[in-house]
C-alpha cells in the first residue's frame, strides 16, 4: 500500500490548516455561505438535512487496518458511532458539526487520510478496481497509476474550479467491477501489439439527469503521457462547457452537443499541445509509487482445501469468495447489507472487527467496492473459516453479494438535502419480501439499484432493475426501471411506465421477478432474459 | 488601479483595456480584455504587442480563467496577465501557478491574506505555468 513521504504529508498536514482557517472565518462570518460553500466542498463537508455531512476520500478504495481503526474513532468521537460507505468507494459522516470538521480532518491526516476533492466543481477522488492486486484476471495493478494520478490531479491550478464534476476509474481487467464507462473519464490498462503497458480511454459517461455511457475516444494511450491526456480533456470541457446552467455543465453534455468525433479531435489537439510542456510524470516516479504495491509475500504450498462440514459457512464460501491469483489464497467479500439494515452502514465496533481481521488474515488490506461492501482482498483459504466466525459473530456474514438483497441505495430524503424521496426504506422492505435465501439463490444474480432523486447516487441507471425515487405532487413515488448494468456489458436502464408508491414499487419489483423466473432459459440471469425477450413481456407482467 | 496586487517589477500599464475583438480590429492597442468565454487562442498570433491582457471573472466560480491564463504563458507570453472582477482570496495561488500577475479584485483583498494563502503549501505536484517545481523532480533530484 501507498505510503506518503514528507511531501505527501506536508500537503495534508497543509490543507488541514487551510480549511481550518476557511472554517474560522465562516464562523466569525467573516464569509457567508454562498463564499464558503464551494470552499467547504472542495473538502467533502456537505450541509445536509440535519447536520453537516464529511465525505472522507478512501483512494482507489483501498484501506489498512491503521486507517479503519481512526475511521472507526472518528464515528465515535464525532458521529453517531457510524460511518456510510458510497457507491465511489468512500466514506461519509452524516452527523458533523462544522467547528469539529478541522479536527476530523487532523485526525484523518494522522494515518495519512483527507476528504480533499471529495465533493465539488473538482476532479473527484479515484476509483478503481477493488480486488485490484488479488484478481486472476488483471493484467497488472491499477493502483499504481490512481496513485499517481491522485498527485496529479491533487490541487491542480488549473482544473480546481470546473463546471461541474470529474470522476475518473481505472480498472485493469476485462470484467468491469468499477462501473467504468459511467465515470467522466474511464481508464483501462491494455497491452497492445507490441507488449507495451497503455490506457484504454472513455469518456464523457456519468448518470445523473441525463445519463450517457462513456464512449471510447482512444484505443491507446501510451500509459506515460496519459496525465497529458487527461489534462487535454479537461482543457477542452474547460474551455467549452456551457456556464449558463448547472444541470448542462457536466462533460458528458458537451461530448453530445459537440458529438463525439468533433470532441476526440479537440481532444487530440490539445494532447499534441501538452505533449509538448513536459507536464507527464517521469518513470522514476511511476517506480517508486510501483514499489508500493508489490504483491504481498504470499505463501506456496498452501492447500486448496476448505473445509465445508458446515453448511452455513458453505453457503457464505459460495456467495462471498471469488478466486485469487495466488495458489491457496481467496478474496473475501463482507456484505454491508443484511436483511433490514441500512446498505453501506457500518458501526465503529464493526469497522474494528474487520481491521482486526485484515491485520491478521489480509496482509492488513481492506477494500471498499462501489457497491458499498467491503473485501479481504488477501485470505488463505485454510483461515476462511475463522474469518468467517468473526464476521457472523459482529454481524458481518450475509451472504447475498450480488443478489437480490444486495441492494445498493444512496441515504436518501433521511438525509440529503437534493433527495426527492427516502432510498433506506425501499431498499429494506425490497430485502425483506426477498429475504428468503433459497428463493435469493433461485434469482441468482440480480442487481438492484436505488436513487433517491435524479442526481442518481443510487446508480439507478446502471442496475438491472433500478428505483427512482421522485417527488409527485408532494409525495414520494418511485419510477421502475429495467436492463442497466455498470459492468462490462454496459447499459442504461429504460424506465417502464408510470410510478408507484413505496409499497407498490415493491410489488411491481416481485412481479418483475416473477416473470423473470417464469421466461428463463437454464443459467440465465435476470438481466439476459431481459435482453433475449424485450422490455415489453415485463412491461405487461409490471402493469397487467 | 491603486488597489490592484502587482508580482511585477515593471511599471502598471496605464492604458484601458480594450476588447478582444476591438483589440483585434487595430493595431495600436497593447492592452485586451478577455471574457469568460473568448478563444485566448485568437490572441497568440499579436503577443509581440501585448503588455497587459486582463482577464475577467464574472463569478469566481468560473474557472475557465485558469486555463486561459495558462495558454498565454504556454505561447510564451511574458507581459502582465491581470485577474479582473470575482477573485478571492482562495483562488489567489491557483491563480499565481496559471499564470496571473496581478489582481485587480472587484471586493477588495487583504495583502496579509493574500501572502498567507500564496505561502501555505510549500511544494506542488504538478507543472503549471509558474515554473514550480512539482513533488516528483523533488523526489528524483
Amino acid at each position: 500500500m501507498y505510503k506518503y513521504d514528507q511531501y505527501d504529508q506536508a500537503m495534508v498536514d497543509a490543507r488541514v490548516e487551510e480549511f481550518r482557517d476557511q472554517t474560522r472565518r465562516r464562523i466569525a462570518g467573516e464569509m457567508n455561505d454562498d463564499q464558503f460553500k464551494p470552499l467547504r466542498l472542495k473538502n467533502g463537508l456537505y450541509l445536509q438535512l440535519h447536520a453537516y455531512m464529511l465525505r472522507v476520500a478512501i483512494p482507489y478504495g483501498t484501506l489498512n487496518s491503521r486507517q479503519l481503526r481512526k475511521l472507526a474513532e472518528i464515528a465515535r468521537k464525532y458521529d453517531r458511532g457510524y460511518g456510510h460507505f458510497t457507491t465511489r468507494q468512500n466514506l461519509q459522516y452524516h452527523w458533523i458539526k462544522l467547528e469539529e470538521a478541522p479536527d476530523i480532518l487532523a485526525e484523518l491526516a494522522t494515518v495519512e487520510m483527507h476528504a480533499i476533492q471529495t465533493s465539488g466543481e473538482s476532479i473527484r477522488n479515484i476509483s478503481a478496481d477493488q480486488y485490484a492486486g488479488a484478481a486472476a484476471d488483471e493484467i497488472c495493478d491499477p493502483r499504481p497509476w490512481a496513485e499517481l494520478l491522485r498527485q496529479a490531479t491533487t490541487f491542480h491550478p488549473e482544473f480546481s474550479y470546473l463546471p461541474r464534476k470529474f470522476k475518473i476509474a481505472v480498472i485493469s481487467s476485462k470484467e468491469d467491477r468499477a462501473a467504468l464507462r459511467w465515470h467522466d473519464c474511464a481508464l483501462r490498462i491494455v497491452r497492445n501489439e507490441a507488449g507495451e503497458e497503455g490506457f484504454e480511454v472513455y469518456a464523457g459517461g456519468g448518470m445523473g439527469r441525463t445519463p450517457f455511457i462513456a464512449y471510447k475516444i482512444r484505443d491507446f494511450c501510451p500509459a506515460s503521457h496519459i496525465f497529458s491526456y487527461i489534462q487535454a480533456i479537461l482543457r477542452v470541457w474547460n474551455l467549452h462547457a456551457r456556464r449558463d446552467n448547472i444541470h448542462k455543465q457536466r462533460m458528458k453534455i458537451l461530448v453530445h452537443d459537440l458529438g463525439e468525433e468533433e470532441f476526440r479531435r479537440q481532444v487530440e489537439e490539445e494532447f499534441q499541445n501538452f505533449l509538448t510542456l513536459g507536464t507527464d510524470f517521469p518513470q522514476a516516479e511511476y517506480d517508486r509509487i510501483a514499489a508500493y504495491f508489490t504483491p504481498p509475500p504470499f505463501e506456496t504450498g498452501l492447500s486448496e482445501d476448505i473445509d465445508r462440514s458446515d453448511s452455513a459457512f458453505a453457503l457464505w464460501v459460495d456467495q462471498q469468495v471469488i478466486a485469487h491469483k495466488a495458489p491457496g489464497y481467496a478474496i473475501a467479500n463482507i456484505s454491508l447489507k443484511p436483511i433490514g439494515g441500512i446498505g453501506g452502514d457500518v458501526t465503529a465496533e464493526q469497522m474494528e472487527v474487520v481491521a482486526d481481521l485484515a491485520e491478521r488474515y489480509s496482509f492488513d488490506d481492506v477494500r471498499v467496492t462501489h457497491a458499498q461492501n467491503l473485501v479481504l482482498p488477501h485470505v488463505r483459504k485454510a483461515d476462511l473459516y475463522a474469518v468467517w466466525q468473526a464476521l457472523d459473530e459482529a454481524g458481518l456474514a450475509d451472504a447475498n453479494l450480488d443478489l437480490v438483497t444486495d441492494v445498493i441505495a444512496c441515504p436518501g430524503l433521511d438525509y440529503c438535502t437534493l433527495a426527492n424521496a427516502r432510498s433506506i426504506p425501499v431498499a429494506q422492505k425490497i430485502q425483506q419480501r426477498f429475504a428468503d435465501m433459497d428463493r435469493q439463490l433461485d434469482l441468482g444474480e440480480l442487481k438492484i439499484k436505488i436513487s433517491g432523486c435524479i442526481n442518481a447516487c443510487g446508480h439507478h441507471h446502471a442496475g438491472h432493475i433500478g428505483i427512482l425515487g421522485v417527488d409527485r405532487k408532494g409525495t414520494e413515488n418511485y419510477q421502475l426501471l429495467l436492463g442497466g448494468s455498470g459492468a462490462e456489458d454496459t447499459t442504461q436502464a429504460k424506465i417502464t411506465g408510470p410510478g408507484f408508491d413505496e409499497d407498490g414499487v415493491v410489488d411491481a419489483v416481485e412481479r418483475a421477478v416473477e416473470r423473470y423466473r417464469e421466461l428463463r432459459d437454464p443459467g440465465e440471469r435476470f438481466l439476459d432474459t431481459y435482453r433475449r425477450v424485450g422490455f415489453d413481456a415485463f412491461k405487461e407482467a409490471i402493469y397487467g | 488601479m491603486a488597489d490592484a496586487l502587482r508580482f511585477r517589477n515593471d511599471d502598471p500599464i496605464e492604458e484601458p483595456a480594450v476588447s478582444l475583438d476591438a483589440f483585434l480590429d487595430q493595431d495600436g492597442a497593447s492592452a485586451v480584455r478577455i471574457e469568460a468565454g473568448d478563444d485566448p487562442r485568437r490572441l497568440i498570433p499579436h503577443l509581440a504587442r501585448v503588455k497587459l491582457v486582463e482577464i475577467g471573472i464574472p463569478r469566481f466560480r468560473d474557472g475557465r480563467c485558469f486555463t486561459s491564463a495558462r495558454i498565454l504563458r504556454e505561447a510564451g507570453y511574458e507581459g502582465e496577465i491581470r485577474a479582473e472582477g470575482d477573485v478571492l482570496v482562495d483562488l489567489v495561488a491557483f491563480m499565481r501557478r496559471c499564470g496571473f500577475d496581478s489582481f485587480a479584485p472587484q471586493a477588495g483583498l487583504n495583502r496579509a491574506d493574500v501572502d498567507a494563502a500564496l505561502s501555505r503549501y510549500a511544494n506542488v505536484y504538478q507543472h503549471a505555468a509558474d515554473g514550480a517545481v512539482p513533488i516528483w523532480k523533488l523526489r528524483h533530484g
